[in-house]
């Protein structure tokens, strides 16, 4: 699956290396530092991938996209080959948009609050940037996420107001109420918690020749139906089920987290919370949603 | 007759409250975006969202003093019925987010609470932590989403918005837009288009904005006819931290909480500021400004930063220009309690700690007050006719713009927590007046022959593959646009002077002819970004030119705006006569400068891409404009002369129609 166009080896140790000759050191200011990264590229869905190695003039402050923006810039591969500049995602430039999600020195993260300089610190040599496992690939380090979307779908995560016109303000709602919603709010739907995740499996379908985009979207979306909704989605469940308005579709939502796919995927293995770069408290609304589940199932039996 | 089809260009917040209030009134929506919807800028909103409320109405607050505070903090260039409809909308637009979730932080008893922002007394402000927009921008979102999945609303996320589609008679009728995956093109019939699309931040290459903000949709919608107005009017915010990527906002309550700013008396001082002695720093807004300090005015603090490294050479670092915003000095855990969210910002992006080590700051771009021109409708109480076609509408019927990328709500100069009011505010409030518009345009553009989007269609496919062919250039895209960028920083932010104003068109012009040569380095056709960006690039040309003409041509200082070879400075006479007569002149001068200088800029793409620049008179029939004489030297003496004047007129007869009021221009 992986094959690599360059040849590996020739470290010199030492971080970030010193400036090779051919990148122009004119000789007399200081010497120019760069960064190594090595980056899996894959041109297209069902593509091969490959790993390709740049080398990066270094800036204090650097973080992963300005590394990345570099390698737009140059175009360039460290052995001087000119290359296509690497496909990545990203808005905000400050871990508010959700977009930038990656696999950094292997660990998933937002490249935007990835400094350089911690990176160096974890592995001195050289920075590996991978696109994320559990979404197919679209090209390079960008991967389609819509199923991260569908499931706030599939929760029916909003509030079901009647309309937009004007009705007066919403409930009140205490402090307390506010500072334990307000932390699930921040969710910014990067997708680390499903990447993280045992229970979350990577769905990739291809369209057929026969097949109209209609139909190609009505199968992706069973598929997806089918599979596991994911932290993200349980907790925005609890979130919307602990608003004094949301709550009136609650049993809606326990619905869709007890059918397929639901809660009950959940293993426990609380990989999501380690890397939620919100430091949302996933294992919390997952023990939530896992007793309302459990309540709602026996009174289910009951109302029958 | 088939259904009315809208077609909205954007998904913040303007766009997503067009196109809920859309779907809701029956509407059929295409949303096109950039980005997935929420990931749009409007999620980078810190601090707040303005409307009177219950408690500040109680303290004398009304939506009057809402209106009056935005007109007077844009320094009067606003026409002002739009603005008095927003204000009267605040407080509904606050309580409808409220309902839809938005968690705003409460009060012991369970009401929002609220804080103050500059330009006013009131504690109007409504905040959600320190993620408002983001919070705002949710609550839409999952709105949004109910109607998709009622299949009211269709969501076409990472496609570019390229050109207009218009017919004979000039109605806009769809759009060609491109899917940035497949890079495959398509035609959207649609009986009318809304351009929501936010700012153009990148023309300054880095600034607080994020990277989406490319003002492309908006430059093609400029080259296909529709004007641009008050180009030249560009919000800086003093205090943002320098990046290699992008410069992040950090917030002014870092001065409000004790932080001083200061550079070292040596320029580019090598050693570690904790090591400089007190007699070796220069506190220059303490010393400048003793009665303010360090909390002189957003404009002030930003011209004196910008001063003091560009013109005196005291930047901290000699490749980056910056200040210390320091806050070393107060007790960690007051920083803790108060600063909290907004240090870890800077801790997460710099790697330091500005509880130990003083911070480097620098001025940033951060807000475009200028946009698409845009019309509306004035009703008998000086307010807008709801449902009228022509409010948001731009200059090409059924082309219609909201957001930050109109002009309409801020003037010279925008109030901090107003913008996302006035997003939120477009949004909603077009949508009856667009389907009314929709209603009026005759045959439905679903309907219309495809010939009429044929040659759109092969006009951008024949751009795109022109660029793709480019490989053999000898221009770097990525590198012209830092040299756009520079240029424009260095010209037409802070301090504006004809002389680098004229030089930087002619640069601007040279740098466009080089991206006609520009090499992509990716010549494929699946994901290309490259490409993308390079298109995106070349229409950052034209918002260029306009922005400096239009700063070049506007000889004075308003709002944002600032020459300071047209400043007009205080009063220094001590004799009281000497004293009465110069503020008698200030006065004359100032309104001789309102009659020459109250007008909108109105920029039209010439035949050769040259902006052709006209102006309008702006409608102040509600309230008469009024100097700002916060901090001027002599301000006491020019108020008495002005009170009079205006006490005068009114005696006269004249209220509003002072020689500074015009008459409803547009309205
Ligand atoms: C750091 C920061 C803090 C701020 N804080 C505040 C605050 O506290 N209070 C306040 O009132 N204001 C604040 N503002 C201003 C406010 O956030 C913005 O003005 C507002 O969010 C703009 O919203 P919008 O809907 O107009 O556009 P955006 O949110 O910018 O959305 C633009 C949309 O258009 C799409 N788009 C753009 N180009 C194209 C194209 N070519 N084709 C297709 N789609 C396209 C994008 O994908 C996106 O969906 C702040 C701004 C910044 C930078
Ligand atoms: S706790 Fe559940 S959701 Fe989280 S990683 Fe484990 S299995 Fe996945
Ligand atoms: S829960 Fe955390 S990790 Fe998961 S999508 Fe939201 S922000 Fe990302
Ligand atoms: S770019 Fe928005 S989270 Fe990284």
């Amino acid at each position: 699956m992986i094959r690599s166009v360059e040849s590996t080896g020739h470290h010199d140790g030492g971080q970030p290396s010193q400036s090779p000759a051919d990148h122009g050191g004119n000789g007399h200011s200081a010497p120019q530092r760069f960064v190594r990264v090595r980056i899996l590229r894959q041109d297209a869905p069902g593509e091969e991938s490959y790993w390709e190695r740049f080398e990066i003039p270094y800036v204090a402050n650097m973080n992963v996209i300005s590394i990345l923006q570099q390698v737009a810039a140059q175009a360039k591969s460290r052995d001087g080959r000119r290359v296509a500049p690497v496909a990545w995602d990203c808005n905000c430039l400050e871990e508010v948009c959700g977009s930038c999600t990656m696999l950094i020195n292997g660990r998933t993260r937002m490249a935007c609050s990835a400094l350089v300089d911690r990176l160096l610190d974890e592995s001195a040599d050289e920075i590996e940037l991978r696109p994320m496992s559990k979404f197919p690939v679209v090209r390079d380090l960008v991967v389609d996420r819509g199923r991260l979307f569908h499931s706030l779908e599939r929760v029916k995560a909003w509030v079901p107001v009647d309309d937009s016109y004007d009705h007066g303000p919403g409930p009140r709602i205490s402090p307390e109420n506010q500072e334990d919603a307000y932390p699930l709010a921040t969710c910014i739907s990067c997708g680390c918690c499903l990447e993280a995740c045992p229970q979350f499996t990577k769905i990739e379908l291809v369209r057929r020749e026969d097949e109209s985009a209609d139909d190609f979207e009505a199968r992706r979306t069973a598929a997806f139906d089918a599979g596991f909704v994911g932290a993200h989605a349980i907790s925005q469940a609890m979130l919307f089920n602990g608003h004094p308005t949301g709550k009136m579709i609650a049993d809606e939502r326990l619905t869709a987290l007890t059918a397929q796919g639901g809660i009950q995927m959940c293993g426990n293995a609380q990989n999501c919370v380690a890397v939620c770069p919100k430091s949302i408290p996933l294992t919390r609304s997952i023990a939530r949603a896992g007793r309302a589940a459990t309540v709602w199932a026996i009174r289910k039996i009951f109302d029958r | 007759m088939a259904q009315p089809r809208v077609l909205v260009i954007g998904g913040g917040l303007a766009g997503l409250s067009a196109t809920m209030r859309l779907a809701e009134l029956g509407v059929q929506v295409d949303l096109v975006s950039l980005v997935p919807v929420k990931r749009s800028h409007s999620v980078c909103a810190q601090g707040g969202i303005n409307s009177v409320n219950s408690l500040t109405r109680q303290q004398g607050d009304n939506e009057w003093k809402h209106f009056d505070d935005t007109v007077y903090g844009g320094d009067f260039l606003q026409h002002q019925p739009p603005v008095k409809e927003m204000a009267d909308w605040g407080p509904r637009i606050v309580d409808l987010m409220d309902r839809l979730g938005v968690p705003f932080n409460r009060t012991p008893e369970g009401f929002r609470d609220q804080r103050r922002f500059g330009g006013t007394l009131f504690k109007r402000t409504a905040f959600a932590g320190a993620t408002t927009g983001q919070q705002l921008l949710y609550s839409l979102d999952e709105q949004v989403r109910r109607w998709e999945v009622e299949g009211k609303v269709k969501k076409w996320e990472f496609w570019d918005f390229l050109e207009p589609v218009l017919d004979d008679a000039g109605r806009c009728r769809g759009a060609i837009c491109q899917d940035l995956v497949t890079m495959q093109f398509r035609a959207f019939p649609a009986d009318a288009v809304i351009i929501a699309t936010g700012g153009c931040g990148l023309l300054f290459g880095r600034s607080t904005m994020s990277m989406v903000c490319n003002g492309s949709a908006v430059s093609r919608a400029y080259r296909a006819g529709a004007w641009y107005g008050n180009g030249e009017f560009i919000q800086v915010h003093p205090t943002a931290i320098p990046g290699a990527d992008k410069l992040r906002l950090m917030s002014e309550s870092a001065r409000g909480e004790g932080g001083r700013v200061w550079v070292p008396k040596t320029p580019h001082d090598p050693r570690d500021p904790r090591d400089i002695p007190e007699s070796e720093r220069s506190y220059f807004l303490e010393e400048r400004y003793p009665k303010y300090g360090n909390l002189v005015p957003r404009d002030i603090a930003t011209r004196e930063i910008f001063d003091i490294c560009t013109n005196e050479g005291l930047s901290v670092e000699k490749d980056r220009l910056c200040v210390y915003l320091d806050l070393t000095h107060v007790p960690r855990e007051t920083l803790d309690r108060k600063l909290g969210g907004i240090l870890e910002i800077y801790e997460k992006f710099q790697g330091v700690d500005p509880r130990v080590v003083p911070m480097k700051i620098f001025p940033a771009v951060h807000y475009s007050m200028g946009g698409l021109w845009v019309d509306y409708e004035k009703s008998s109480t000086g307010g807008l006719v709801e449902g009228s076609p022509r409010n948001q509408q731009t200059n090409i019927p059924g082309l219609y713009a909201i957001g930050e990328c109109d002009y309409q709500y801020h003037g010279a100069n925008r109030l901090g927590a107003n913008s996302l009011l006035s997003c939120i505010f477009s949004g909603l409030f077009c949508a009856p007046g667009v389907i009314a518009s929709c209603d009026s345009g005759g045959k439905k553009a679903a309907e219309e022959s495809s010939r009429l989007f044929d040659s759109g269609l092969r006009r951008e496919e024949e751009r795109h593959r022109a660029l793709l062919v480019r490989t053999a250039g000898d221009e770097n895209p990525y590198d012209l646009h830092q040299q756009l960028g520079n240029l424009m920083t260095r010209v037409a932010t802070v301090v504006r002077r004809n002389d680098q104003l004229a030089a930087a068109y002619a640069e601007v012009c040279s740098l466009e002819e080089r991206w006609r040569r520009c090499a992509v380095s990716d010549s494929g056709n699946w994901t290309n970004q490259n490409v993308v960006f390079t298109k995106s690039l070349g229409d950052m040309f034209p918002l260029a030119k306009l922005v400096l003409k239009g700063a070049l041509q506007r000889d004075e200082c308003r709002g944002a705006h600032y020459k300071p070879d047209f400043a007009m400075p205080g009063i220094h006479a001590t004799d009281p006569v000497e004293k009465r007569r110069e503020a008698e002149a200030w006065c004359d001068r100032f309104e001789a400068n309102t009659r020459r200088w109250l007008k909108s800029t109105v920029a039209a793409c010439g035949p050769g891409g040259e902006p052709e620049i006209s102006y309008q008179d702006v409608d102040t029939s509600l309230t008469p404009p009024r100097p700002r004489l916060y901090g001027l030297v002599g301000g006491e003496e020019i108020e008495d002369v002005w009170k009079e004047r205006q006490n005068a007129a009114t005696v006269g007869g004249n209220a509003h129609k002072g020689p500074a009021a015009f008459a409803g221009a547009t309205g």
